[in-house]
């Protein structure tokens, strides 16, 4: 019996109950209110609705409270109890074995699975069955409580002068507040994770051999130093650069300066179109297409070279992925980032600047370079800082064009791998969560984290400074 | 101190100097158009490179063969229930290997040439066909035309992707006798010429054809050409009959990439060219891209489950960003009090919408995965760590559309006796929901193209099956192009632009009804 | 435009409403000007001449014109798309508004000051030396740095800033910046000073300031000030022209138009019944 309740689908008849709960209470508020507003002869403070509303709150906070909980712990606390239940003979497992083992327990109970011949493994599977069917019909029986006792309490404070809807109306702002606060959550669950992560990681790996270590092989050897890692990020970031701030720059100037509101209304939009583009594709455009003809390239710059007799070896790499391609596309992708928001800083340089220049004779370019752009440093710079902080984080171009070697290389037609490259590399594996390998992407993780935040801040508060300074 | 004479119109230093500055600003001029030229180049080399291989996905060559369905067979005593019959692959593989064989004779002669044969066509195309059957059992005994796409090199050379050939006419043969060691002679007058010509200005481009073939073909024979003489020719039959050389037009194909490099071989090539010419393979729409699941067999592939498993994942994303995202920006702009909390949360959000994708990966392994335990590789998890980036995205929009509704609109309803909430929620809302929900369109378009969290939760792995629900083993359309771009065989190539001209087409799609949106309600105040 | 049929001393031909102006020859001479944006006209047919170091009041209520009509001077209605300037503007016998006139050029020769004072994001020094520099006016270093001081004495400013030259030019208060933009446009030794209501977004201290370097500055230049207050049009300018609609409408000695206009339309916007 119980374990045929372990089988329940809690997840929509958790859901279902509290939509049957919320709906009840709602009804039984404002049929009461309406009966008081029939019976009396005052008048309600609130409309009736704002009275169902009010006992639909009190049965729902506990019903939904039930529910996370039940979300959260259920599968923890079923399993900590069935550890505590094993035979002896179980201790000698390691924490990580004890885990394989218990998610395989779950998966072939929850999947109804033939358990096989295993007497144990069977046994244990419907033991945990019972546990879970007697915490589902725990959770059911609270949340019936918890329901039923919001309304019923809830339900007698009504009354004609009961300000049913200045309470709804202040748990309504509870709920808002809430979700404005799982911006909050959000970040502290990047930091905290990265951070539990990388702590358990650097007890392994000192963090000094991690940060300025040269030598990484974190699949096979379990060599953790990450410099070829940001060495490889670096480059390829700055290839990406080198591509996308002047192109990004000239358009947004152009844009900007030169273009009529016709051109500037087509053009604007189809540049917009390359930050839309999902990385995947600008990823198989590089494999496909840029990699190879930055191999050709590179081939033909050799046999060059050689011919002439200016070096007897081939001078560059020439691999069929490389930094230069991944860089290069990259820095197509970024373009829109730096053309965008310099476009939007050149347009917001007052046209009186502009006038001045004009007015001392200067000539259109000569205004531009001279007074526009300097004006509008601190947001062109802004702009670059966000391209490049998006440059670093990218990861589907880099994973698919930039290869897989862990080297410190100045030829950008090698391959170099990146930050990025890694973490997928590392957590892609079906490898436990105490391993170094998967720990070491978490490590990296924070570095990204933190490189690319520090960029964001300075570049937000370069540009909000800039506003002030002409809004 | 005195001032010089003022400078005039016309003082050569002053024009000659006013020349440089000129041409210095048409420089300029050009360096900003340069710089426009290049992005939009990028873009159109980009959608031309993809465009014209998806082009050549877009259809694929499928083969008919006309077999007995013979109960002994597919449906033995036994193993004769539906599910069986849906399940005997080998069963109607070995009558469709058999139907060719019947077609081609000669390669029934050795092992060999069965091996060859029986790659025509992979084993799982029948299973479309073993599932009609197992459907209508009445089917069984009687005759039927199974249809199976082609092999993928198969296909490919069809469509002249596989490798450089170069075809010729030759001139009309007199003669062709069969001569011994299974070798015929033809002859004709100058009837070789062509072939020795091209063979000639192939040499002089480079090409190195000591070990390519020659083959000829006429009508559906087609034999493999030595001992070439402007006159005359050795030619080993390879299918089809001596006949159609005397009779009909020859072509010559020149292969200069020898037989053992290549994934088709000449016998092969040999028995497609003799189908296509029996009319028993033809180019069609390959629908199989939208109704099928993802396979290790390019032909056999498509990218339903990972549509499916998009859409799933767009849902969960859409449940929990959507309303979290604009309830937060009501807060935020119409609820919050000026302090530390809500600045805090104000920065928290502006970051958030910058970190990169794949930190919010490693939160859902981290957090969903390992702490809550949920199951990997599914959509409900997807989801919600795309739900994670998503929002900041949705508050951001929502907040800028709460932000332009004018401050009237409030006053107005609060001067009637409205509450705070009555306000907002039937006046501002309401008013601000064009500008929301372009947003919401928006940032679903964003996670829609995201690929790199969803590597690290999973999603990555191999899934055959259509998912049926939000916690089923998944992966989307961006992470099915990245582990098709990783296959090695070259008829992925296409199959992964025409994924990912469907990938786009949503894109444009959901951005298009952000612009109608915005063309139909775009209000000023 | 027909060149050819102007004469080419300027001076010898009298417009309609100058018969009272002094014989000196005028500066600036502008023939039956039209300004147009797009469609609409906001200058209709006219025609107006400066004499050389004075200074020439334009007047009228706002809308009328007189900004749009000073901007034709100096060709910076070039910068707006839909605007087109018909008529001719004679300065030294040339067109200012043939297309074999440099508007870079002629705007060397004819400065401007704005309604806002508007320093270049940068050091004060440079703001003065880069007309000097775009012109290539200055040799070399000494050159620029005598130009720089020259033109920030002439403009009064020099005692204020020259401990600090190298401090950006917003770190100026707003009479400053003013005085600093009257310096750039010095610095390019122009023959005009186009000032357009220079004085509007100053307190009157530095309001006073600013009319006393213009009145200082009337020894060397021709000036042309376009201005709301009719206070300042009295002390600062010899001639004032009054400007209603887009059209002149009258134009004479400063002292003749306040005391004894000829036109009961300037009477009325003098004595403050519209504008």
């Amino acid at each position: 019996m119980l374990q045929q309740l372990g089988h329940l689908p809690m997840g929509w008849l958790l859901i279902a109950l509290i939509a049957v709960f919320a709906s009840i209470a709602f009804f039984a508020g404002r049929v009461r209110a309406e009966r008081i507003l029939l019976s009396g002869e005052q008048s309600l403070h609130s409309r009736p609705n704002y009275h169902g509303y009010f006992v639909a709150m009190w049965a729902l906070v506990p019903a939904v409270l039930v529910a996370l909980a039940y979300a959260i712990g259920a599968e923890g606390i079923s399993r900590n109890q069935l550890v505590s239940e094993l035979p002896p003979a179980f201790d000698l497992l390691s924490d990580a074995e004890m885990k394989t083992y218990l998610d395989s327990v779950a998966q072939a109970a929850l999947a109804r699975e033939d358990t096989g011949t295993d007497l144990v493994f069977t046994a244990v599977t419907h033991r945990y069955l019972e546990i879970r069917g007697s915490l589902n019909i725990g959770a059911l029986a609270l949340m019936v409580i918890g329901a039923l006792g919001g309304l019923i309490f809830s339900r007698r404070r009504l009354g004609t002068s009961f300000r049913a809807r200045s309470l709804v109306e202040r748990g309504m702002e509870t709920v808002l507040f809430l979700c404005a606060a799982v911006a909050i959550a959000t970040t502290v669950g990047i930091v905290t994770s990265l951070l539990y992560e990388s702590i358990q990681f650097f007890r392994a790996v000192p963090i000094w051999d991690f940060l300025f270590g040269t030598r990484w092989n974190a699949q096979t050897e379990a060599e953790f130093g990450a410099l070829p890692l940001f060495f490889g990020t670096f480059t390829i970031a700055l290839i990406a650069m080198l591509v996308a701030a002047p192109i990004g720059l000239f358009s947004a100037i152009y844009l900007s300066e030169y273009a009529g509101p016709k051109a500037r209304g087509w053009i604007k939009p189809i540049l917009e179109i390359l930050a839309g583009i999902p990385t995947v594709v600008y990823g198989f455009f590089a494999l496909l297409v840029v990699a190879p003809a930055v191999r050709g390239l590179a081939i033909w710059i050799n046999e060059t070279l050689i011919n002439i007799g200016l070096t007897t070896e081939p001078l560059l790499a020439a691999q069929p992925t490389s930094a230069l391609a991944a860089g290069l596309v990259m820095g197509i992708m970024v373009i829109p980032f730096v053309s965008s928001l310099s476009d939007d800083v050149i347009n917001a340089v007052p046209q009186t600047l502009r006038d001045g220049a004009y007015a001392l004779g200067a000539t259109k370019s000569e205004t531009v370079r001279n007074v526009v752009v300097p004006a509008a440093l601190p947001g062109i710079i802004a702009a670059l800082l966000l391209a490049v902080s998006r440059a670093i984080g990218e990861t589907m171009i880099v994973v698919m064009a930039a290869g897989k070697s862990a080297r410190i290389s100045m030829d950008p037609t090698s391959d170099l791998t990146t930050i990025t490259v890694q973490i997928v590399s590392l957590m892609t594996g079906e490898t436990g969560f105490d391993d170094p390998k998967t720990l070491s992407a978490f490590a990296l993780g924070l570095v990204l984290f933190a490189v690319t935040l520090l960029f964001n801040v300075i570049a937000l508060r370069v540009v909000q400074k800039y506003r002030e300074k002409y809004d | 101190m005195t001032d010089p004479a003022p400078s005039t119109f016309s003082s050569p230093e002053a024009i000659k100097r006013l020349k440089r500055r000129r041409a210095a600003d048409v420089r300029f001029r050009y360096y900003g158009m340069g710089a426009i030229v290049l992005a939009l180049g990028a873009l159109v080399m980009l959608a031309l490179s993809i465009g014209s291989q998806a082009v050549s996905a877009a259809t694929y060559h499928v083969a008919r063969y006309d077999v007995t369905l013979d109960r002994a067979v597919i449906a033995p005593p036994g193993e004769d229930t539906p599910e069986e019959i849906s399940r005997n692959v080998d069963g109607f593989w070995s009558l469709v290997r058999n139907n060719l064989l019947e077609t081609f004779p000669e390669a029934d002669l050795d092992r060999a040439s069965r091996t060859e044969a029986s790659e025509f066509i992979t084993r799982l195309a029948v299973l479309p066909a073993a599932r009609k059957v197992a459907a209508e059992p009445q089917l069984i005994g009687n005759e039927m035309t199974v249809s199976a796409p082609l092999n993928d090199d198969l296909d490919l050379y069809l469509k002249g992707q596989a490798f450089p050939e170069r075809r010729v006419r030759v001139g009309s043969l007199s003669s062709a006798s069969q001569q011994e060691a299974g070798l015929a002679r033809l002859e004709g007058q100058g009837a070789f010429t062509p072939i020795l010509s091209a063979i000639t200005s192939l040499e002089a481009d480079g090409a190195d054809l000591s070990e390519g073939s020659v083959l000829l073909t006429a009508g559906s024979s087609t034999g493999r050409l030595s001992d070439l003489q402007p006159d005359a020719a050795s030619l080993e039959l390879l299918t089809g009959t001596l006949d159609d050389f005397r009779s009909g037009n020859a072509t010559a194909r020149i292969i200069a990439l020898p037989e053992a490099q290549r994934v088709v071989s000449d016998q092969q090539i040999a028995w497609t060219l003799a189908l296509k010419e029996m009319g028993r393979i033809s180019r069609e729409p390959r629908w199989s891209l939208l109704t099928n699941s993802d396979s290790t067999y390019p032909e056999l592939a498509g990218g339903l489950a990972a549509l499916v498993g998009s859409l799933f994942t767009m849902l969960v994303t859409a449940l929990v960003a959507i309303p979290i995202g604009i309830l937060a920006a009501v807060y935020l702009e119409e609820f919050a009090p000026k302090n530390r909390l809500t600045d805090f949360i104000e920065v928290n959000i502006n970051n958030l919408a910058a970190v990169p994708s794949i930190v919010f990966g490693l939160l859902g392994a981290a957090v969903y995965l390992n702490f809550l335990g949920m199951p990997r590789s599914a959509p409900l998890v997807g989801g919600l760590v795309l739900a994670l980036m998503t929002f900041p995205v949705v508050i951001i929009a929502s907040r800028a559309a709460l932000k332009a509704v004018p401050p009237s609109v409030r006053s107005g309803a609060l001067a009637i006796g409205a509450s705070q909430m009555q306000t907002v929620f039937h006046h501002v809302v309401p008013l601000a929901a064009p500008g929301i929900f372009t947003g919401a369109i928006l940032g679903m378009a964003r996670a829609l193209g995201e690929t790199a969290p969803l590597l690290l939760i999973g999603m990555v792995a191999f899934v055959g099956d259509v998912p049926k629900g939000p916690t089923d083993e998944s992966t989307v359309m961006p992470v099915l192009i990245f582990t098709w771009s990783n296959n090695a065989e070259r008829a992925w190539e296409p199959m992964t632009s025409a994924m990912i001209v469907i990938l786009l087409a949503v894109l444009l799609l959901m951005n298009g009804l952000v612009v109608f949106l915005r063309r139909k309600y775009e209000r000023r105040w | 435009m027909d060149t050819d049929h102007t004469p080419q001393a300027a001076g010898t031909v009298t417009p309609p409403t100058a018969d009272a102006l002094p014989a000196a020859a005028p500066r600036i001479d502008c023939r039956d000007i039209n300004v147009f944006y797009g469609p609409t006209q906001a200058i209709h047919n006219v025609s107006l001449s400066f004499p050389d170091r004075a200074v020439t009041a334009l007047i009228g209520p706002s809308g009328c014109g007189k900004s749009t009509f000073l901007r034709c001077l100096n060709r910076m209605n070039d910068t707006i798309e839909s605007c087109r300037v018909d008529g001719q503007i004679l300065m030294d016998g040339q067109n200012i508004n043939d297309h074999s006139i440099d508007a870079v050029l002629l705007r060397s020769r004819v400065g401007m000051v704005f309604q806002k004072p508007n320093p270049f994001p940068k050091s004060i020094f440079d703001n003065i030396a880069y007309g000097p520099r775009i012109h290539g006016l200055a040799s070399s270093r000494e050159d620029l740095d005598a130009i720089v001081e020259k033109s920030l004495r002439r403009a009064g400013l020099w005692e204020e800033v020259k401990d600090r030259l190298q401090a950006p030019g917003t770190s100026l208060s707003g009479g400053q910046q003013q005085r600093l933009c009257i310096a750039r446009a010095i610095a390019v030794r122009p023959e005009v000073i186009l000032m357009d209501e220079p004085c509007s977004a100053l307190d009157p201290v530095a309001t006073a300031r600013i009319e006393e370097l213009i009145d200082e500055l009337r020894k060397r230049y021709c000036i042309v000030i376009v201005t709301h207050s009719m206070q300042q049009a009295a002390r600062v300018s010899q001639r004032t022209a009054f400007f209603h609609l887009g059209n002149l409408i009258e134009m004479g000695e400063t002292e003749q138009i306040f005391t004894n206009p000829r036109e009961k339309r300037t009477e009325d916007y003098i004595t403050g019944r519209f504008g």
